[in-house]
This record gives structure tokens, C-alpha cells and sequence, in this order.
């Protein structure tokens, strides 16, 4: 018999499931710092098994509260909350409908045991520089819902990155409760492309998603395009949007954004990843592929 | 400690546990449900899948109170009634189960697929839900055709065959595979004695330094540490090694790798002994690392191995026939490349575990009782010191452990158990002998389990080569000369390297008759991880440099690469690079000329594209010996017991090791056979060293020959004894061999085989999918049509891995490589389609015909896939595994070589043809 015999390094003493956020925020204030938010731990579990984290009292798990385990649809937003898995992101009509690149983007993390555990909370709050779902939402004009002792406040999704792996989530002390966006409507389109290779660490080489939308003249009225890991912290290719805003959806505007998003971004090898060179290539290959293919989906939305 | 309340497998459970346990401790530690596997608590694998609220989760990441209030089910709830789920039957029918360390998680993962989907069932939706779901065996095909047959409810009727009065030939399942679909099958690491300790390793951490002082005095203060042994503890011999013993059991002058053992330590629990390693110091003097063979044949290299004569050389190893230089003369194209090949993993889903039991241990003392099956029954007392393994060498274990201990060889027993898979990297002594130390030390049992990371860090690996191949022929495409130049890296301890790369030299020219042959080889000493055995045996290296280059030559010379290796390769009437000359069975023609027929089809293209993606075949050719050879005497002992009365049932006893080849299944049919009784009334034991006679090592595709041959001759003196019982020991000794440069017979059998691969490379990243394998092997004889089929495309995909997507990273001797989720071996989304044509060419000392069959499938792939995107692309693959970003600015480039496989900093070192030396 395996006993355990004293609290080693990585493990916690309690594990809290609380079933409302107000309860959650109070253990979390209660610990001071000794306790942690845990959504499904495909990131956290994997990392304090190794030792990586400073070793905590108390995990809090905020996928059992009441509510947010599910997918709304209000009148301007698709609601997500905390416990919500990628599966059932990827499952869910509305958003495989009026968020394809967010349905895309969890559809390609891990394997299915991730998916059917790993939240998009868990995701945005690991906040790594291109984590698929959070460069999915970002794209999306996403939004998070933040809770804390002072209560809950809505904040564009681009605030909380603070570096790669650092948020401005407190992960001790702030429950990040639920994200949304805007559905793509008639005329607007989105979608997302990863480049991995089979060897080495699941980190992506390049992860891009876009939201386009279109009027009838061809004319794209409004983009959004995300981007990592090309940074400390996910990327919305401002300068790429604007040269797309106000102009015709063709192939050579496309080329156009992703040279100007090249230009504004200073792509790097990493070891054992990819090359410099073959991260540029990539993002001129796919970044007009995915434009052509949120288009084509706005389009659609227009016939 | 609180209550976790859950259903499990349809009832309900409540059990007091601590908060911070996963889902699979729990499972396995206070539920004694040992179905659940652990691979490597890192969510990687998927082996320890179970369902909560009916989907996949990897339990050994989800916290056990996640499952509070859950409905939870695992493997032991499948045929909690008795019979069999349809999941169950049909990875049964389609041998679908070979270690079946996997097979647990695979059935759990495929049962909510198949409660989703039911008959509607595809295999693309197959394919995305067992993404993350590994198995290094299978290859995958099998399980694909059992979930399709579950998912359709259809059922194959099998009980015809395992009555048949003729066995051999029949493709009958498993007799271990029945314990491994329904989770009652044991591996080592499931078994438990009472009063048993957990033991761990002190790992040097440095890969080359001088050990100053070792100071244990603070891990011996920790309360529950029962034991703290360094070198100074070990009573016998200090060293240990399959063919020399260089390896110290505990590193005592110096560590010369990363993974090196420096200090033991057993207690209580294994969180205990963790923490009381952390308080093992040790002071080192770091010395120069040695980083690569080439760096350590450079004059004045550090040396691995103080006061060696011949510096960090093992061994240089020679192959020589005719005049190379004449041949060359003689040539009309010379063909002159340099090679790399990559270390490689195992990556065996069950990691290293030993428990060591002492001498003389009473289970009352600790109030408890054996379980019976865990001493199969025989005793519940250890009288020897007594080691629990999954081994592939029970009886060199044996060996090798009491000269540690200081005692007789048959002072000690191993018991074999399940092995949850090998492929030559359980031969070396990983925790075996420290149990044993351990046990003796405290009179307690004694567990070492390694985690997936000390795994990847401390068992010997594929060698990592460099080969220069030049290869001289006649317009014609006759051959006249080949020669070849191999630094193979060791790593720090001898292993097998010396008869790994001894293979790599022989087979270095290919299955050709080729006149004028020159081989050198350099297998030396470094400090990286040890290399050692790894399915193909180091001919899966050269085979790449030859077959690559054989391509190259057709180019050069415009003829068909099928018909450049069709002239050329050997058959009966032919000699061999050693002098064989062959007399008998060498199908390596009709191998060849079934995959061209095969792949040449209706209008068939060598080439062809689909909007970005490029389309080519590629083919390869090789061979491989059977049995050990070079003049080592090869034997096996088969003992075999008959009962006669209303029925005649047998009992075979042979200490060689299962590791889901379907050893036992061989050996019952070829018992069967002889006796000319039901193969069901045969029984087979296997690796009990006080049980069972030598088998032998399980290594270099030798077991269904010569075990098969010492159970087939054990049986038939049995039948021609009619009395009501009858017990037989049989000697068998293979054909005499003679060793490498005597000429003559050096191996007594060869397999052969080709194989065509058709890849599509994706021209806007580069990326490599293989699609199809056409393969057609000569083993001589199919001792069981299903078995083989497993080895086959379990081969074919290991081998797709070692091409596409495996490394094994060091850096100066420093593993990069620490995590499983830095290694790919293939998912199922690799696996191609693979058409398996059997060519059966017998060998007459052969049992039955049969010839080794379980290393040959995985060695020509890697040279039949680089040929084909070589044709894809116009680029040379000069390094594995292949890298997609190399490939893509290659072409972008207009460059037609790349020297940089994944994972490689530098170009590949030029190298003098007949070394350095
Ligand atoms: C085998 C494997 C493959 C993977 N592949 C991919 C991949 O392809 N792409 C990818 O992007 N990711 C991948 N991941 C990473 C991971 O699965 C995802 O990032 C997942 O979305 C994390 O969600 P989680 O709920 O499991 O987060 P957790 O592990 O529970 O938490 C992650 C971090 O967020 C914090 N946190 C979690 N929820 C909240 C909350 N509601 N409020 C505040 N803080 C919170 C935690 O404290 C922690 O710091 C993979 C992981 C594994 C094990
Ligand atoms: S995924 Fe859990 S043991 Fe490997
Ligand atoms: S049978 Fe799948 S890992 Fe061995």
C-alpha cells in the first residue's frame, strides 16, 4: 500500500470544489495566497507533478460551479464559462457556427483526454504565447470576466497577458469566471490555422486566427488578426488589420497583410522548433489561406 | 483524509482518501484496481485513460476528488459479469494485444467512442478519438480492424482453430492476451508482498565527473528510510554488463553518464524515498565530456574508461572481402555519401520496474499473505533471494545480480513477469540488482519503480551513427565494389554495442552479392547514455546508408531501383560480405518481386501531385540474421511434461521472455504439433529461472528458431513416449556459426525483405505523411499467420517513427530528451495502410521452416521513405528523422540534399573511409 506519508513538494493538503464564485474567491482569500485556481490541470497538474510551481496548500477547482459549466447565448454574446471544456466547445452548434476560428483553435489542442478536461478559462489563464483557444478568442474580439474579492469586472482579453506564462489574473487570488464574444453575423467569417511538427514538444510553430467581416461590395469592412508565438504574449497584427480594413477581399490584399504583419513582428528561431525562415514561410502561406477561408465563410453569410 | 464518493463500475464506492491524490492512485492503490496503467504521469501516453461520467480522461492528471460524485469506469468493469465485451472479443480476434500494457486505456478510450458513435463507426473517427492513445507494439492496425468489428457487432469464429489438430500455421491469438483485455494481468509493478518497501535512485546528474565524497547521513536521519547503500555496500561485484563488465552497479571512482546509479535508498513510501535521495550529497570533480563518437576518436579525447590501451575505442570492427580498391578501378560510377542516424528510444509504455524479495522471506512476519499468482503458484516462501521482472534475459539477470550479491548464481531466482514491452531495451540490469541489495539489506520486499522520466534518462538506447558508404558498379548496375566507414556512439558502458554494431558492419553492403567488400566500423565510448540492443540490431542503421545510396546509384545510372537491387541482391548460389555462401532459403527476389508488382499496379506513377501535395513511392531492401551467430554457441533448454488420460495436455517450461510477441503461442503450437493435441491442453511457462531451463536471451530474432527447435524436439521424444506421464528435457544447440573473418557460415539463417512506402509530402510545410507500405518478408515459414502480422506492422511503424519523428536529444552529454512529452513515437494518425505479403522460403534446421521474423520488418523502412521523398522532392535525406523545415527551404532553395535531421545542430562530420586509425 502506497500511503502518503507527508506532504511532499507537489502535492496540496485540500482540494476545494466549490459550487458558486462567491465561495471560491473566499477560500482562495482565506488561503492568502496558499491556495491556487485549478481548472481542468492538463497545464497545472502536468507542471506541479514535475515541481514547477511553488507548492500551494490548497488547490481550488472552479469547474464544478453552478453555471458555468455551460455555453450561453445571449442577445450580442456567445458566454463560455469557466468549466467549460474544449470538447464541448467543438461540439457546440452556435460556435462551430458564429466562432469557427475559436471551434478550430481547441479542436486542434492535444488529444481527446486533454480536450474533455482542459478549459478555455485554462487556457487564457495560462497565458502562454499561443495557446490555441486564447489565440482562437483573441481573434474573436474576445473578452474575460474577472473575480475577485472587489467582486467581477469584464475586460478585453488582450489586458491580461502580462508575459509568456504571466497574467494579470491572479492565479491566487482571482477567478477568471467566464469569456465571451460577439458571433460572427451575416456578412463576418472566422477561422484559424496551426503549424505543428511531429517531433519534440506540442508547442505550435505558428498559431493564427482571424475574424473578418464583409459587405456586399467585397469590400472588407472590419479584421482582427491574432498571432503566436511571435512575442511574450499573444498578438493582435494591428498594422496587418488596418491594410485589409476598407479594402477588397482578394489574394494579393491577403499577401499584403501578412508581409506588413512580418514586418511588425520580429519572428524568431527557437531550438528543435522551427527557423526563423520557416516561420515567415508559414505565415505568408497560411495567413491568406485562413483570411481566403473566413471570407469564403462571410460570404455565405451574405448568399 | 476524506471521503471520496464515486460510482465505479456500476456501484458505489466510498473510500477515505488524502485530497492530493489523482484519480489513478487512488484506482490502483486503495481500489486495488490495477487494470489502469501508468505509462507517465505526464498526460502524454493515454495508457491510464478511464471514463468518468462516460468520456476519456488520463486519470493519472485528474485529481481523484475531480471524480466526486462521478460515475467512473475502467477496465475491470468491461466483463465485471464474466463474459466478454464485444471491444474485448474483438481485440482478442485480431490480435489486436501484444504486451497489452496499453490495451486497458486503448479498450476504455474505444468503449466511449463506440457508446458515441455506435455502428456508424469510421476509421477517421477512430483515428482522431485514439489521437493521444499510444501503442508501441501494434502498429495500430489491428486495433483499428478490432474497434470496427466491435462497433459493427460482428464476431469471427475462432474455436475451430484453436482445436485443430495442426496448430502451426494457424493465426491463433494470444494465450496471454485473455488476463491482458480484462485487466487482471500483471505486470511487475502490480504486485504487491506485505512489508514491501519503495526504492530509488541517486542519479549522478553530470555526465562525466570524479566522485569526491559521497554523504548519505542525512538521507539515513529521514524517518522512514529503512536503507542507504552506496558502492561501498555492495558485497560482490561492483560491475556488471552483458558482454563486458564495465557498468558499475553503484558508481564508485567516477559517474560517466547522466543516468548514472550513485546511491539507493529504500523506505517506507515512495514519497519518502524521493525526498531522502534529494538529502543523498554527492561531491563531484567535473571532468571533460566526451559529446560524440567522432570527439572520441580526435587524439587526446578525454577518456571515458581510465587506462584503457585503446583510448575510448570499444572495439573497430572489420569486414573484408576481395580488393575494394580493385573493384573501384573497375567501376564505371562510384557513389560516395555520408549518413547520419539519430539516437533512439525504447519508449516501452511500462517503465523499469524490479521487486527484489530476500532469502528466506516469511509473509506472516508483516501479517500478510503472498498472493499465489504472484510466485505462479509454486510457493509463497522465498527461499533465494528472489528478483520480480519484466526481462528479456531472465537467466544473464540471474547471473549477474548474485556476482553483485557475492553469491552462487543459484542462490538467486528471477521471476520473470509480464513484460509491457522490450524491443532490446530491457537486456541491460536497470534496477534489478539494487532490489536485490536492497531486500537483503532490510529482509524486506523491496520495489523499484523508474518513472517515466528516469527511463528515458538511464536504460541504453539505439546507437547514433555516422556512416560514409561508397558503393562502385558497371553500367550495367552489376556492383563491384563496396565500402564503408561507421563511428557508432556506445555511450559510456559496453551494453551490447560490440555485437549491435558488429551487425551494422556485416549488413552494411545490403542483401547484395557484391565482389570486393571493405568495412570499418569504430564503436566507441562517449558519455552520453549507454547504447545498446533496439529491434533491428544496427541494421536498421547501415541499411539506411546502403539503400539511400543504392537509390542514388539507379538515378545515376538510370535504371529502375527495383531492378538495380532485383540484379544484384543475393540468393541461393551467392556470397555474402563475410563469405557466407547461401545454400537455402534466400526469398529476397521473390520479396522483391511481389511489392513491385504489388505497387507497380494499374497505371501506376512513381510520382505524381494533388493541388500542394507530392506523391512518391520509394523502395528498400534488406536482410537479417537469426540468432546470435559469429561462432557463439546458441542454445536453448525446453523441458516439457505430458499427462496422458482422457485427454493429453503438456506443460512447456522455457526461461525466455514474453513481451507480447506471442512466444508462448509459438511455443504451444509447435508442442502441439508434435504431440498432436489441441493447443489449448498446452500450457507454457515461461522465465522462471527455478522453474524453467534456459532459453536463452530474447534477442536478435532468435526465439521462434531456436526455443521453437528445443520445444519441437522436447515434444516429439515426448511422443514417442507412450507412457502416462512424461517428463523431457531437451538441449538444443542451433547450427554451428563461425565468428566474423573465418569465413564460411557466420549466421545459420537470414530473413529477407522489401518494402515500398508511398509518402505525401505537403509542399507548403514540408510535412511527411506515409500513406501506404507495401512489405513482403521471407521468414521462412509463418509459425502463426496473426502474430505475425502484429510484428509486421508494428515494425513497419516503429520504424516510421525512428524515420519521421523520433530523437533522443543529448547535448554534451546532457539529455535534452527528459520528458516523454519531448519524444513522438508515431499515434495512430501516422499509421499507414500496410499491405503485408508473407514469402516463405524454409529453412530446413528451422522449426517448421521458420526463420526470425521480429526485427526485419522495421529495417528497410526508413530507406524506402526517404527514397520516396527524395522522388517527391528532388531532396536527399542525409540525417533522420526527417525535418520539415529543412525539407521546405531545401526546395524553396533548390537544394537537393539535407545534412540536418530534427534535432541536429551541425553537419554531419566528415569521416576518412577506413577511420581515423
Ligand atoms: C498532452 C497535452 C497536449 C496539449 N496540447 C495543447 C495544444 O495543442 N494547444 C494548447 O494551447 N494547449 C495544449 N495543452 C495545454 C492545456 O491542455 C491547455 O492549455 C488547456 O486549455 C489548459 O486548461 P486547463 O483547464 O487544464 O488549465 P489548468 O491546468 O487547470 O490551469 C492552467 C493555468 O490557469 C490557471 N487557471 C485555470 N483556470 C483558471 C480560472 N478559471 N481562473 C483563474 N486561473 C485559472 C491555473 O492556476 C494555471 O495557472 C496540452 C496539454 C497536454 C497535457
Ligand atoms: S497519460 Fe497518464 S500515464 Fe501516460
Ligand atoms: S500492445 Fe500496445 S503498447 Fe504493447
Amino acid at each position: 500500500m502506497t500511503v502518503m506519508a507527508q506532504a511532499s513538494s507537489n502535492r496540496w493538503q485540500h482540494y476545494y470544489t466549490p459550487a458558486t464564485v462567491e465561495e471560491a474567491v473566499e477560500i482562495l482569500q482565506r488561503y492568502d495566497g496558499e491556495a491556487r485556481v485549478v481548472g481542468g490541470g492538463t497545464d497545472l497538474l502536468v507542471e506541479t507533478r514535475r515541481g514547477l510551481h511553488k507548492p500551494v496548500s490548497a488547490m481550488v477547482d472552479v469547474t464544478h460551479i453552478d453555471g458555468l459549466g455551460e455555453i450561453a447565448v445571449e442577445d450580442d454574446y456567445i458566454v463560455i464559462g469557466c468549466g467549460v471544456t474544449h470538447s464541448q466547445i467543438v461540439r457546440n452548434p452556435h460556435i462551430i457556427e458564429q466562432g469557427s476560428c475559436l471551434a478550430e483553435s481547441c479542436g486542434v489542442i492535444g488529444g481527446p483526454q486533454v480536450r474533455n478536461v482542459g478549459t478555455l478559462a485554462g487556457n487564457v489563464a495560462h497565458a502562454l504565447p499561443a495557446g490555441d483557444g486564447t489565440i482562437g478568442l483573441l481573434a474573436l474580439g474576445g473578452e474575460i470576466e474577472v473575480a475577485g474579492v472587489d467582486g467581477a469586472r469584464w475586460m478585453p482579453l488582450q489586458e491580461s497577458f502580462k508575459g509568456p506564462g504571466k497574467s494579470f489574473i491572479d492565479r491566487y487570488r482571482q477567478v477568471l469566471t467566464r469569456l465571451r464574444f460577439r458571433p460572427t453575423g451575416p456578412g463576418e467569417g472566422s477561422a484559424h490555422h496551426r503549424v505543428m511538427r511531429p517531433q519534440g514538444l506540442c508547442l505550435p510553430i505558428i498559431s493564427m486566427g482571424v475574424r473578418v467581416a464583409l459587405d456586399a461590395d467585397n469590400v472588407i469592412g472590419d479584421a482582427r488578426i491574432s498571432m503566436g508565438p511571435v512575442g511574450p504574449v499573444p498578438h493582435l497584427a494591428e498594422p496587418a488589420m488596418d491594410v485589409l480594413i476598407g479594402k477588397p477581399a482578394t489574394a494579393g490584399q491577403y499577401a499584403k497583410a501578412a508581409a506588413v504583419a512580418l514586418q511588425n513582428v520580429e519572428l524568431r528561431a527557437s531550438k528543435y522548433r522551427a527557423t526563423r525562415e520557416y516561420r515567415e514561410q508559414m505565415v505568408r502561406t497560411f495567413l491568406p489561406a485562413i483570411l481566403e477561408r473566413a471570407v469564403e465563410r462571410a460570404r455565405q453569410g451574405l448568399s | 483524509m476524506s471521503a471520496l464518493r464515486m460510482t465505479l463500475n456500476g456501484r458505489p464506492v466510498e473510500v477515505e482518501v488524502h485530497e492530493a491524490r489523482y484519480l489513478s492512485e487512488v484506482l490502483r492503490g486503495e481500489l486495488g484496481l490495477k487494470g489502469t496503467k501508468i505509462g507517465c504521469n505526464e498526460a502524454e501516453c493515454g495508457i491510464c485513460t478511464v471514463l468518468v461520467n462516460g468520456t476519456p480522461v488520463s486519470s493519472c492528471v485528474f485529481p481523484a476528488y475531480k471524480a466526486q460524485g462521478a460515475n467512473v469506469e475502467t477496465i475491470e468493469g468491461l466483463s465485471a459479469d464474466g463474459g466478454l465485451h464485444p471491444l474485448q472479443q474483438a481485440f482478442l480476434d485480431q490480435g489486436a494485444v501484444q504486451c497489452g500494457i496499453c490495451t486497458p486505456g486503448m479498450i476504455m478510450t474505444a468503449k466511449a467512442l463506440i457508446d458515441d458513435k455506435g455502428a456508424a463507426l469510421t476509421e477517421d473517427e477512430i483515428r482522431t478519438a485514439l489521437k493521444d492513445t499510444y501503442c508501441r507494439c501494434t502498429g495500430y492496425g489491428s486495433i483499428v480492424r478490432a474497434i470496427l468489428q466491435a462497433a459493427r457487432g460482428e464476431s469471427r469464429d475462432d474455436s475451430g482453430r484453436a482445436s485443430a489438430s495442426s496448430p502451426v500455421g494457424q493465426p491463433l491469438p494470444n494465450p496471454n492476451a485473455r488476463a491482458k483485455i480484462d485487466g487482471t494481468a500483471r505486470f511487475t509493478d502490480d504486485y504487491e508482498f506485505p512489508g514491501m518497501l519503495y526504492a530509488r535512485t541517486k542519479r549522478a546528474g553530470v555526465p562525466h565527473a570524479r566522485i569526491l565524497a559521497i554523504d548519505t547521513a542525512a538521507a539515513r536521519e529521514l524517518p522512514g528510510v529503512q536503507a542507504v547503500l552506496t558502492h561501498e555496500d555492495v558485497p560482490g561485484h561492483n560491475r556488471h554488463g552483458l558482454v563486458i563488465d564495465d557498468w558499475p552497479v553503484l558508481c564508485d571512482d567516477k559517474v560517466r553518464y547522466a543516468g548514472d546509479a550513485v546511491a539507493i535508498v529504500a523506505a517506507d513510501s515512495e514519497e519518502i524515498a524521493a525526498a531522502a535521495i534529494d538529502l543523498v550529497k554527492v561531491e563531484y570533480e567535473d571532468l571533460p565530456v566526451v559529446g560524440d563518437a567522432l570527439r572520441a576518436a580526435e587524439p587526446g579525447a578525454p577518456l571515458v574508461h581510465d587506462g584503457r590501451s585503446d583510448g575510448n575505442l570499444l572495439k573497430h570492427i572489420k569486414v573484408d572481402k576481395g580488393d575494394v580498391e580493385a573493384g573501384f578501378a573497375d567501376a564505371d560510377v562510384v557513389i560516395d555519401r555520408s549518413y547520419r542516424t539519430q539516437s533512439a528510444e525504447h519508449l516501452f509504455l511500462e517503465p523499469e520496474c524490479s521487486i527484489g524479495i530476500p532469502a528466506g522471506f516469511d509473509p506472516g512476519e508483516f501479517g500478510g499473505q503472498v498472493d499465489d499468482d504472484a510466485v505462479r503458484g509454486e510457493t509463497a516462501r522465498h527461499a533465494k533471494t528472489t528478483i520480480y521482472v519484466g526481462s528479456q534475459i531472465p537467466y544473464q539477470d540471474r547471473d549477474q545480480a548474485a556476482a553483485a550479491l557475492g553469491v552462487e548464481p543459484d542462490a538467486v531466482r528471477i521471476v520473470a513477469t509480464l513484460t509491457g514491452g522490450g524491443f532490446g531495451g530491457k537486456e541491460d540490469i536497470t534496477g534489478q540488482i539494487h532490489v536485490a541489495l536492497l531486500a537483503e539489506k532490510t529482509g524486506r520486499p523491496v520495489k523499484m519503480l523508474y518513472s517515466r522520466q528516469e527511463s528515458l534518462l538511464v536504460h541504453p538506447k539505439r546507437h547514433p551513427t555516422v556512416i560514409r558508404t561508397r558503393v562502385g558498379a558497371r553500367n550495367d548496375g552489376t556492383l563491384t565494389a563496396v565500402q564503408a566507414t561507421l563511428y557508432g556512439d556506445a555511450g559510456a558502458y559496453a551494453s551490447l554495442s560490440e555485437k549491435v554494431l558488429t551487425r551494422a558492419t556485416t549488413h552494411a553492403a545490403g542483401p547484395y552479392e557484391a565482389p570486393n567488400v571493405k568495412i570499418d566500423c569504430f564503436a566507441m565510448y562517449t558519455n552520453n547514455v549507454p547504447s545498446g540492443a533496439f529491434r533491428g540490431f544496427g541494421v536498421t542503421q547501415s541499411c539506411f546508408a546502403i539503400e539511400s545510396t543504392m537509390d542514388i546509384l539507379a538515378a545515376e545510372l538510370d535504371i529502375d531501383p527495383v531492378e538495380l537491387r532485383h540484379r544484384n541482391a543475393l540468393d541461393i548460389g551467392r556470397t555474402t560480405s563475410t563469405g557466407q555462401a547461401l545454400r537455402e532459403s534466400a526469398g529476397l527476389r521473390e520479396c522483391i518481386d511481389k511489392v513491385a508488382s504489388d505497387m507497380r499496379g494499374d497505371d501506376f506513377r512513381w510520382t505524381w501531385d494533388e493541388g500542394d501535395r507530392r506523391f512518391a513511392w520509394g523502395v528498400a531492401v534488406a536482410y537479417k540474421n537469426t540468432g546470435l551467430g559469429g561462432g557463439a554457441p546458441d542454445r536453448a533448454t525446453a523441458e516439457i511434461e505430458v499427462w496422458r488420460g482422457d485427454e493429453t495436455h503438456a506443460e512447456v517450461r522455457i526461461s525466455s521472455a514474453e513481451m507480447g510477441q506471442n512466444l508462448p503461442g509459438v511455443l504451444a503450437a509447435c508442442a502441439a504439433e508434435e504431440l498432436g493435441v489441441p493447443v489449448r491442453n498446452v500450457r507454457v511457462l515461461l522465465g522462471d529461472t527455478d522453474v524453467c531451463p534456459d532459453g536463452g536471451p530474447t534477442t536478435a530474432s532468435r526465439q521462434s528458431f531456436v526455443s521453437g527447435n528445443a520445444v519441437r524436439m522436447a515434444a516429439q521424444k515426448a511422443a514417442a513416449d507412450q507412457a502416462e506421464h512424461v517428463l523431457v528435457r531437451y538441449d538444443y544447440e542451433a547450427p554451428q556459426t563461425r565468428p566474423l573473418g573465418a569465413g564460411g557460415d557466420m549466421h545459420f539463417a537470414f530473413s529477407f525483405g522489401a518494402q515500398a512506402a508511398l509518402v505525401e509530402v505537403d509542399m507548403t510545410t514540408g510535412e511527411v505523411h506515409v500513406r501506404k507500405v507495401i512489405a513482403a518478408h521471407d521468414i521462412g515459414r509463418a509459425l502463426n499467420p496473426l502474430t505475425l502480422r502484429g510484428q509486421i506492422e508494428g515494425g513497419i511503424v516503429m520504424a516510421l517513427g525512428y524515420t519521421l519523428t523520433e530523437h533522443y536529444i543529448q547535448e554534451d552529454g546532457k539529455p535534452w530528451t527528459n520528458l516523454m512529452a519531448r519524444y513522438k513515437m508515431p499515434s495512430i494518425e501516422h499509421a499507414p495502410e500496410i499491405v503485408s505479403h508473407v514469402v516463405e522460403h524454409p529453412v530446413a534446421a528451422g522449426p517448421y521452416g521458420a526463420k526470425g521474423a521480429g526485427e526485419l520488418p522495421s529495417i528497410p523502412t526508413s530507406a524506402a521513405i526517404t527514397n520516396a521523398i527524395c522522388r517527391a522532392t528532388g531532396v536527399r535525406v542525409h540525417s533522420l528523422p526527417v525535418d520539415q523545415d529543412e525539407l521546405l527551404r531545401a526546395c524553396a532553395a533548390g537544394v537537393d540534399t539535407i545534412e540536418l535531421g530534427w534535432g541536429d545542430l551541425e553537419p554531419i562530420p566528415q569521416v576518412a573511409l577506413g577511420g581515423r586509425t
